[in-house]
């Protein structure tokens, strides 16, 4: 089992035919994802050839999940035209959008989710600006590399794209169910609360990893959420202990404003209900090291 | 990036937000210069984005120019809460008869627009939030439909405006509503909004921020010149993410997570070695050729306080042989300008390829660590 993607994902790509669109369909290619097409309205009817691969391009998301029976899409599209690629997935219902498109306005993803939740939420929205979500050895929708690692009992929810490389590789050893990056913006579709569920309901996945950063208060709700729900055992990490107060750490949420968003307060959350914290992420790696040794 | 007060203000008045008459002063000759041509009473206000500057002396009235000349020259070089004041904005007075909160912002936590409001302004409102949370109306406002005249109503009627108000006040927030939406802020915040004594309603002081990533479909060059370090401004003009901090240890690295991460596994370290702290963030993003590590070392290196550099890579798109090509094509292109030492921290997609081929360059200032945690510990000792 994996959580939202496995091995019956058919993958279709928003953005297919641009450049980054094909350079990580190729990847997803190389790494056994299941892509069955792309998006493009002013390139439909066309094919592309992709790593030995027959892909059709569609012009529309309903007409690519009619004729394919796709029930995933990766969103490359550039920021400008972000909304209306995540509007589309809206409409046609597919079940799984991943938005891994970086610097989406803020208005732009705030109006998304509005229309999302008006529509009654029948999209599963995973970002914008995220690497995606990997079920390693099953499918991988988005651009984690494939090859850090495999099959395993460790759920991993971050947000942040390379420390989720970084974590997965420290614990390459071990193995993922899988992985998911829910991005670094201030508005974003999955929360870490929402991938706990699933984890928690997940029979592969006997630990999970949390990857926090400063900004905004989803770790603070993860942490009551695990308080209340969770009965797996969970690790956390939080990156931005030494960021100062009103500067923006790359990431467009990731930013202290007054006493909210700090990394103390977020560690003193999850410590207060009994998630362990660590200090780096290699410190991280040993504390799930521990768990899993327990559990065996 | 936060507007100052003035840039607020201009914002208002373009959308038809009432405001007073407002004019930018650098120096007290141009504040004297502003009241004259303003006209009668006017109050030298500080730019600074910091609260509590009336307490710190950064606000006076002046009833003449001449008056506007001194009370600028006083305020100007005043060090709010370590802001230096280094302009200053001559307002039109007014004569106020009740002040107001309204506020528009991006409620993360809930992922939609919210609508503060309070017949109970002047005051700060996170003060107010905790002692008379009653008195501040909180309405959620659809990214969808936004603030309409309904909305504004409602809102009004929330907050507890008299009757006789509602409409006057409504009219104003369905306006900075749109300030709000179609300059892609994340809040519009006035405080006071006011109400004269003449009947008028004003937004006296507003507080901006706009998204940076709506940049593309707005001009905000001429608003952006005031507000940047010079070295961030370089960073901004090559594409690079980077804040300037105050340490030691230059930090380069990939994606904005692994490098936030950098600087705390940094910090840790120089606590171990006479309390060096990082530089600087800079996330040099996925595609890091010898161009991009090339301008991003040549920023770090320009910053005198920088001792080292740790460049800390994940190769997940990138291929490290890439990264380290970069850093070669870096060093060769800086040649002798480059002065400090690195130490490099590669791991993933290809790094036995990307360890060999600076293995063979072999530069005297380049340093090859294992982890991460060593490679921080290392540049962390290089800079004490």
């Amino acid at each position: 089992m994996a959580i939202y993607l496995d091995a019956n994902s058919k993958i279709i790509v928003q953005g297919m035919t641009g450049a980054e669109g094909m350079k990580h369909t190729q990847r997803m290619l190389a790494g056994g994802s299941n892509i069955v097409g792309g998006v493009n309205p002013k390139k439909a009817g066309e094919t592309v050839e992709v790593e030995g691969k027959q892909l059709p391009v569609f012009g529309s998301v309903k007409d690519a999940m009619e004729k394919t029976g796709a029930n995933v899409t990766v969103i490359f599209v550039p920021p400008a035209f972000a909304k209306a690629a995540i509007i589309e997935a809206i409409d046609a219902e597919i079940p799984l959008a991943v938005a891994i498109t970086e610097g989406i306005p803020v208005h732009d993803s705030a109006t998304a989710w509005a229309y999302n939740v008006e529509k009654g939420k029948k999209t599963r929205l995973i970002g914008p600006n995220c690497p995606g979500i990997i079920s390693p050895g099953q499918s991988n929708a988005g651009i984690t590399p494939s090859n850090i690692t495999g099959r395993g009992p460790i759920g991993l929810v971050s947000k942040s794209g390379t420390l989720t490389y970084q974590m997965m590789f420290e614990l390459r050893d071990i193995g993922f169910s899988t992985a998911i990056g829910i991005g670094g913006d201030p508005v974003i579709g999955t929360t870490h609360i929402d991938a706990l569920e699933a984890f928690q309901n997940d029979p592969e996945t006997k630990a999970i990893v949390l990857i926090g950063e400063i900004g905004g208060d989803s770790e603070e709700k993860a942490a009551a959420y695990i308080a209340k729900n969770v009965t797996k055992p969970v690790v956390a990490y939080v990156a931005g202990f030494t960021a100062p107060e009103g500067k923006t750490m790359g990431h467009a949420g990731a930013i202290v404003s007054g006493s909210a968003g700090t990394a103390q307060a977020k560690k003193e959350a999850f410590e207060a209900v009994g998630v362990k914290v660590g200090k780096t992420p290699s410190e991280t790696a040993q504390l799930m090291r521990e768990i899993i040794s327990k559990l065996q | 990036m936060d507007l100052f007060e003035y840039q607020a203000r201009d914002l208002f008045e373009q959308y038809g937000v009432p405001v007073l008459a407002g004019k930018i002063a650098d120096t007290p000759e141009q504040a004297e210069a502003a009241a004259r041509a303003i006209g009668g009473t006017v109050v030298v206000k500080a730019q600074v984005k910091i609260g509590g500057r009336g307490k710190a002396g950064g606000v006076k009235v002046a009833s003449t120019p001449e008056e506007a000349k001194e009370k600028a020259s006083g305020i100007l070089g005043l060090d709010i809460k370590g802001h230096i004041v280094k302009r200053v904005m001559v307002a039109e007075a007014a004569e106020i008869d009740k002040e107001y909160y309204f506020s528009v912002l991006l409620d993360r936590s809930n992922r939609t627009f919210l609508s503060l409001c309070s017949v109970e302004g002047g005051m700060e409102i996170e003060q107010l939030a905790v002692e008379r949370p009653e008195a501040l109306a909180k309405v959620e406002v659809s990214a969808v439909t936004g603030i309409d005249k309904a909305k504004a109503v409602e809102i009004a009627k929330a907050a507890n405006f008299s009757a006789d108000l509602v409409d006057q006040v409504a009219d104003v927030f369905v306006k900075l509503y749109e300030v709000f939406r179609k300059e892609d802020a994340t809040l519009v915040e006035v405080n006071p909004l006011v109400r004269t004594k003449d009947g008028r309603i004003l937004a006296l002081d507003g507080k901006v921020s706009l998204d940076d990533n709506a940049e593309f479909r707005h001009q905000r060059e001429e608003m952006e010149r005031d507000q940047l370090d010079p070295l961030e401004a370089k960073a901004k003009a090559m594409d690079l993410n980077y804040v300037k901090l105050d340490g030691e240890v230059g930090i380069i690295g990939n994606g904005a997570g692994l490098v936030m991460s950098t600087l705390d596994v940094v910090a840790y370290a120089g606590a171990r070695h006479g309390g060096v702290k990082p530089a600087n963030f800079l996330d040099i993003g996925g595609g890091a050729s010898a161009e991009v590590m090339a301008a991003g070392l040549d920023v770090i290196l320009n910053d005198p306080q920088v001792k080292s550099v740790f460049v800390n890579v994940f190769g997940g798109i990138t291929a490290c042989d890439a990264v380290a090509n970069g850093i070669v094509g870096a060093l060769n292109t800086l040649g002798p300008k480059a002065t400090k030492p690195l130490v490099v921290r590669l791991d993933g997609n290809n790094v036995e390829e990307g360890r060999k081929i600076l293995k063979d360059f072999n530069h005297p200032l380049v340093t090859l660590a294992d982890t991460m945690d060593d490679g921080a510990d290392q540049a962390a000792k290089l800079a004490n």
